[in-house]
C-alpha cells in the first residue's frame, strides 16, 4: 500500500473532508457486500450519527435476499435536504466495501473527480465461480487488482480489513474497522463515531470494535501520509496446474447390460444409454474421474484409467 | 433509528419528534395510530415486515395474525370491518390476485369499521416471480389507491385512507413499492386514536351480494368515486408546487423524489392518490403549461386517464414501462424530452462486475432434495420459496415455476397431456403448500392423476425470513398454538403412499424417492429437516477436507453449498475442494456424495487441521 504515497502525496486537510453543512447537494456514501457481511449495519451507524448531528438522512437498500449470500448494497445520503432515497450512477462520494469484487461491481456509482473508494480485500468466492469441469480452470473471480483501480479512481484504499479484524480478535469487526476508514473522509468528530458504535455493536464486542475503529482511521491517515501501513495484502489467485496427469473412462461394451446405474448416478450427468442400450461417455469432457460409475457397476464394465501425456494430445 | 429498547415497544417511542423509519415500520405505526383493531397478512417480500412490525404493538390494541394466504388475510379484515372496527391486510402485490376475488365484492359492500389494503409492488423483480402495477386493481375494483413517497407518508396516507374508507364507505387500497418499503427516512410520529367500535351494521341490502343487492350497490360504487374525486380537488392530498408554466409535471410515489431530485424547481402537481384523479385541478394544470409529462413507474396509469379526458401530456415516451426507476433513469427520461442537458456517462470506472447469484444456504436441506431429484431424472413442477433457487446452476433441477401453489395441479395438466416420458414431479414447501397447495391435491387424487409431490418441510416460511405458520405450532406473536399434522391431512385428502424421510440422509432419500415416482396415482415424501437459519441459526462443528484423499471430483460442489470452495491445491487438472468451517454448519451431506471419503468431521473446530475419521480414509480412487 506504501504505493499511495506516489498518488496521493499530501494527506487531506480537513478542509477537504465532506461537510453537509457547507453543500447544497447531499453527501452520498455508498456500502457494499455480500449478505451476512455487515453492510445494513455499517449504513445504520452512518445514519444514525447524521441523525444526532441533525441532517435529513435517506437509507435504501433492498432486502429478500441478503439471507442468500447475494449482493447487497445500502444508500446513505444525508445533508439539508435530500430526495431519492438511492444515490445516482457517479454520484457517489464514498465507496465501502467489504468484498473485494463487490466494490468492483459498483465502481461506477463513484464520482470520477472526487470519490473515494474504500474496500476489504477479502474474497468470498461464489460456488457459481468454481463451475468449471474443464482441466485447468480458474477461479470465475474478479483478477483485477489495488493497482488497477487507483488507476481509474480519484482515490483507492484496498485493506485486509477481516484480517486485521481477526488479529484484533473478531473477523466480523472489519466493517467497524472500514467505518474507521470511511470516517476520514468525513468532518464528524470521532467520539460521535464511537458513541453510536459503542452502543449498536453487541455489548460483548464494544472494545474489539473501537479498537478496529482507531486502526482503519490509522491505517487510511497512515497511507496518505505514504507511511508503510500493515495490512495492505493482496493474494494473487491460483495459477493453474501445468500439464496435469489424467484419466479416461473406458466401457467394455460386452459386458455392459444397460442396467442404467451408472446413468443415474453420475454426479455430472455425462453419460447415456445409447441407441443398442449400452452406456456410454456422451460428454467426455464432463467427466470428472470420480469413479463412481467404475464402482457401482454391477459388471466391471466399466474403468477408469491413466492417459498418457501423448495420448491426451 | 430505534434503538432496541424503543424496538421492544415501538407504541412507546416519543410522540411528536421524528423517528428513522423504514417504509415498512411507518405503515405498522400508520395502522396502529389510525386505531387498528384487527389486523392480518400472509408474509412476501417487499411487505412481510409491515405486519412483523405490527405485531410488537401492544395485544390489547391490535390483533395482529399471519393468515394461510393473503385472501383468508383480507376475509379476516372484512370481518373485523363488518364488526364495525379498524381493519388492515397487507400483501405482496401477487398476494393481490389471490385476495382480489374478496376485494371486487367486497368493494360493492362498502365499510363499517375502515378496511384498508397495504399492497407493496417490487419494480424490478428483486424478489418476485412479476412486477404487475397493482394500481391497476384500483380502476379494476373501482376502489381508491393511495401513493406515498416516504416513510412519512407511508405513515400519513395510512391513516388518512382509514379516514376516506369510512367517509366514503369504500375498501382503500395503499400501495407501496419495495424502494418505498425497504427505505428508511425521518418519520414524525403522534398518539394513538381510540376510535368506538361501531358495533355489527345489521343491513343484509348491504352485506350480503346476492345478483338484487349487488344490482342496486353499483350505481354507489360509481357514485362514491366521484365524491371522492371532487374532495381530492381540494384536499391536501393534491399538492402544487409552482414552477415556471414552460414545464408541468404530474407524478405521484417513488417517482416524485426523482422528479425532484433532478428538476427540484419544477411546477409539480404531486398527487396523493393515483386512483380516482381530481379531474378539475389536472385540467386547470394542463392548461396553465405549455408542456405537461407524468413520470410514474411501470405502468402508464395516470397518464392514460389524462389522455381519456382529451389532454395533450407525454409520459411513456420518455419513461420505461419496465423495470425499477431510479435518479437517473429520470434524468434520462428528461434528456430524451430536451428538458435537461445530456450528461456524459462515459468516463466512469468500470470492472466486469462478478456473477454472484442468490444462493441456498449452506446446509439447507433443500440442496439434498433437489440434488436427489436430479439424480430420479424427472419433469418437476417447481413452487414459490427459497427452494426455486434449485433452478440454477449447479442443482437446475425445475423445469417451471408459476405463482404460489401452482406445481400440484400444473404437474397434473403435464400428466393428463400424456406427451411426458419422464415421472412428473411437483415441489413444494410446507408454508406455500398450506397457503394453496392442498386444492390442487385433493385434485390431483380425485382425478386419478399419476404424480409424485415432494412436500419440502422446513418447518417455517423460509423465503420471507422466517415467519411461523400453521405447521410450525406457533403465532405471529409466538403462542403455542396448533400445528398442522401433514400426514393426517394428506391422507384425508385421499393419498394412500406417504412417507417422511430426513432431507439430510442422502441414500435413504434417493432410495424414497425412486418408490415414490414408481408408485402409481399420487404419492407424497416428506423431506423433512429444519430451515437452517430460521426459527435458530444452526450451527455444528464443521467438516473438513483431506486434502490429500480429495479426487478433485467436483461431486460435492454440485450441492452448490456456498462453504464448498475449490482451494489453491490440484488434482490432475482439477481444483481439491475446502471447506469454509465459519460457513459450514456440519450437515455432512457433500461428505455423504463423496467418493473418496476426503469430507470428514473436525473434532474440534478450534483446532485447525485436525482430523476424525468416522470409517477408514480412502485414498484417491484406484490409481
Amino acid at each position: 500500500m506504501a504505493k499511495a504515497k506516489k498518488q496521493n502525496p499530501v494527506l487531506v486537510p480537513e478542509s477537504k473532508k465532506l461537510d453537509p453543512a457547507n453543500m447544497t447537494e447531499p453527501v452520498n456514501i455508498l456500502v457494499v457486500g455480500v449478505g451476512g457481511q455487515g453492510v445494513i449495519m455499517v449504513s445504520k451507524v452512518l445514519a444514525q450519527i447524521c441523525q444526532n448531528l441533525g441532517y435529513q438522512v435517506k437509507q435504501s437498500e433492498v432486502h429478500g435476499m441478503a439471507k442468500r449470500g447475494g449482493v447487497v448494497f445500502s444508500h446513505v445520503r444525508f445533508g439539508q435536504q435530500v430526495w431519492s432515497p438511492t444515490i445516482p450512477v457517479g454520484k457517489a462520494d464514498v465507496l465501502i466495501a467489504l468484498e473485494w469484487a463487490e466494490g468492483l461491481r459498483w465502481m461506477n456509482y463513484l464520482r470520477p473527480d472526487s470519490g473515494v473508494f474504500i474496500a476489504d480485500t477479502k474474497r468470498i468466492v461464489p460456488p457459481f465461480a468454481c463451475r468449471s469441469r474443464a482441466l485447468g480452470a480458474e477461479i470465475g473471480y474478479s483478477k483485477d487488482t489495488p493497482d488497477d483501480v487507483k488507476a481509474k479512481v480519484c482515490e483507492a484504499f484496498a485493506i485486509d480489513a477481516t484480517e486485521m479484524a481477526a488479529k484484533a480478535g473478531n473477523e466480523r469487526a472489519a466493517n467497524t474497522l472500514l467505518l474507521g476508514a470511511l470516517s476520514t473522509t468525513l468532518t464528524f468528530p470521532t467520539s460521535e463515531w464511537k458513541e453510536v458504535i459503542a452502543r449498536m455493536v453487541p455489548p460483548k464486542t464494544v472494545d474489539v470494535n473501537l479498537s478496529v475503529f482507531d486502526q482503519g482511521q490509522k491505517w487510511i491517515d497512515g497511507s496518505r501520509r505514504g507511511e508503510p501501513v500493515e495490512g495492505g495484502a493482496f493474494v494473487p489467485l491460483v495459477q493453474p496446474e501445468v500439464n496435469p496427469e489424467r484419466t479416461m473412462l473406458e466401457i467394455t461394451a460386452e459386458w455392459c447390460k444397460g442396467c442404467d446405474i451408472c446413468v443415474k448416478m453420475c454426479p455430472e450427468r455425462c453419460l447415456v444409454l445409447n441407441k443398442d442400450q449400452v452406456a456410454e461417455l456422451a460428454e467426455p469432457e464432463k467427466c470428472t474421474g470420480c469413479h463412481i460409475c467404475e464402482w457401482l457397476c454391477p459388471d466391471f464394465a466399466i474403468s477408469l484409467n491413466p492417459v498418457s501425456q501423448e495420448a491426451a494430445e | 433509528m430505534a434503538t432496541k429498547a424503543e424496538q421492544a415497544s415501538p407504541s412507546a417511542i416519543k410522540t411528536g419528534v421524528t423517528h428513522q423509519m423504514t417504509g415498512n415500520e411507518a405503515f405498522a405505526r400508520g395502522a396502529w395510530e389510525a386505531g387498528v383493531k384487527v389486523a392480518a397478512a400472509y408474509p412476501g417480500t417487499p411487505s412481510t415486515e409491515i405486519m412483523e412490525n405490527l405485531a410488537h404493538y401492544p395485544v390489547g390494541d391490535v390483533h395482529a395474525q399471519w393468515s394461510t394466504n393473503e385472501k383468508v388475510a383480507l376475509d379476516v379484515a372484512i370481518g373485523g370491518s363488518f364488526a364495525g372496527v379498524r381493519s388492515v391486510c397487507m400483501m405482496k402485490h401477487v398476494g393481490l390476485n389471490v385476495a382480489s376475488d374478496a376485494l371486487m365484492s367486497h368493494s360493492y359492500i362498502g365499510v363499517n369499521g375502515g378496511l384498508v389494503l397495504i399492497v407493496c409492488d417490487d419494480p424490478g423483480i428483486h424478489s418476485s416471480q412479476n412486477e404487475q402495477d397493482s394500481r391497476l386493481f384500483g380502476q379494476f375494483a373501482q376502489v381508491p389507491v393511495f401513493e406515498p413517497s416516504d416513510a412519512q407518508e407511508a405513515l400519513d396516507f395510512t391513516r388518512a385512507a382509514f379516514e376516506i374508507s369510512e367517509l366514503f364507505d369504500t375498501p382503500v387500497i395503499v400501495r407501496s413499492t419495495t424502494r418505498i418499503s425497504h427505505t428508511r427516512s425521518p418519520v414524525l410520529v403522534s398518539e394513538r386514536e381510540t376510535p368506538e367500535g361501531r358495533g355489527f351494521l345489521a343491513d343484509v341490502t348491504k352485506n350480503v351480494m346476492v345478483p338484487g343487492h349487488a344490482r342496486r350497490r353499483h350505481p354507489m360504487v360509481i357514485e362514491r368515486l366521484d365524491r371522492l374525486a371532487d374532495y381530492l380537488e381540494t384536499s391536501d392530498l393534491t399538492r402544487m408546487e409552482p414552477g415556471s408554466s414552460k414545464l408541468g409535471i404530474i407524478t405521484a410515489s417513488m417517482s416524485y423524489v426523482y422528479v425532484k431530485e433532478n428538476l427540484p424547481e419544477a411546477s409539480v402537481l404531486k398527487l396523493g392518490l393515483s386512483f380516482p384523479l381530481p379531474k378539475k385541478t389536472i385540467q386547470d394544470f394542463c392548461a396553465r403549461h405549455d408542456r405537461v409529462i407524468v413520470v410514474e413507474e411501470l405502468e402508464p396509469v395516470i397518464e392514460n386517464a389524462l389522455k381519456v379526458w382529451g389532454l395533450k401530456v407525454e409520459g411513456k415516451e420518455y419513461f420505461p414501462r419496465i423495470g425499477e426507476l431510479s435518479p437517473e433513469q429520470v434524468r434520462i427520461g428528461f434528456e430524451q424530452a430536451g428538458i435537461l442537458k445530456a450528461e456524459a456517462d462515459s468516463g466512469l470506472p468500470q470492472f466486469e462486475p462478478l456473477i454472484r447469484p442468490p444462493l441456498l444456504c449452506s446446509g439447507c436441506p433443500h440442496a439434498m432434495s433437489y440434488n436427489a431429484i436430479r439424480s430420479l431424472d424427472v419433469r418437476v413442477a417447481g413452487d414459490i420459496g427459497c427452494y426455486t433457487l434449485a433452478v440454477g446452476d449447479p442443482l437446475t433441477a425445475i423445469d417451471t415455476t408459476v405463482a404460489m401453489g401452482s406445481s400440484i395441479a400444473n404437474a397434473m395438466g403435464m400428466y393428463l397431456a400424456g406427451t411426458e416420458t419422464k415421472p412428473i414431479v411437483a415441489t413444494i414447501g410446507d408454508s406455500t403448500f398450506i397457503h394453496s397447495g392442498i386444492p390442487p391435491l385433493i385434485n390431483a387424487v380425485y382425478n386419478q392423476a399419476d404424480i409424485t409431490v415432494i412436500l419440502l418441510d422446513n418447518h417455517i416460511t423460509a423465503m420471507t425470513g422466517g415467519q411461523e405458520n400453521p405447521a410450525t405450532g406457533k403465532t405471529l406473536r409466538g403462542e403455542q398454538t396448533h400445528a398442522v399434522n401433514f400426514e393426517d391431512m394428506i391422507r384425508a385428502c385421499g393419498v394412500d403412499w406417504i412417507e417422511r424421510v430426513d432431507s439430510y440422509d442422502a441414500a435413504t432419500m434417493i432410495h424414497t424417492m425412486r418408490e415414490a415416482v414408481a408408485h402409481r396415482g399420487v404419492s407424497v415424501l416428506i423431506a423433512d429437516r429444519p430451515c437452517v437459519i430460521d426459527p435458530v441459526r444452526i450451527k455444528g462443528p464443521a467438516m473438513q477436507v483431506d486434502k490429500d484423499d480429495c479426487n478433485a471430483c467436483q461431486g460435492c460442489m454440485n450441492l452448490g453449498c456456498p462453504a464448498l470452495v475449490w482451494s489453491d491445491e490440484w488434482f490432475e487438472g482439477r481444483h481439491v475442494v475446502k471447506i469454509d468451517p465459519s460457513a459450514c454448519i456440519g450437515c455432512s451431506v457433500c461428505a455423504q456424495f463423496c467418493p473418496t471419503g476426503a469430507i470428514q468431521p473436525m473434532i474440534n473446530p478450534d483446532q485447525a487441521g485436525a482430523k476424525a475419521k468416522t470409517c477408514a480414509g480412502t485414498s484417491k480412487g484406484a490409481k
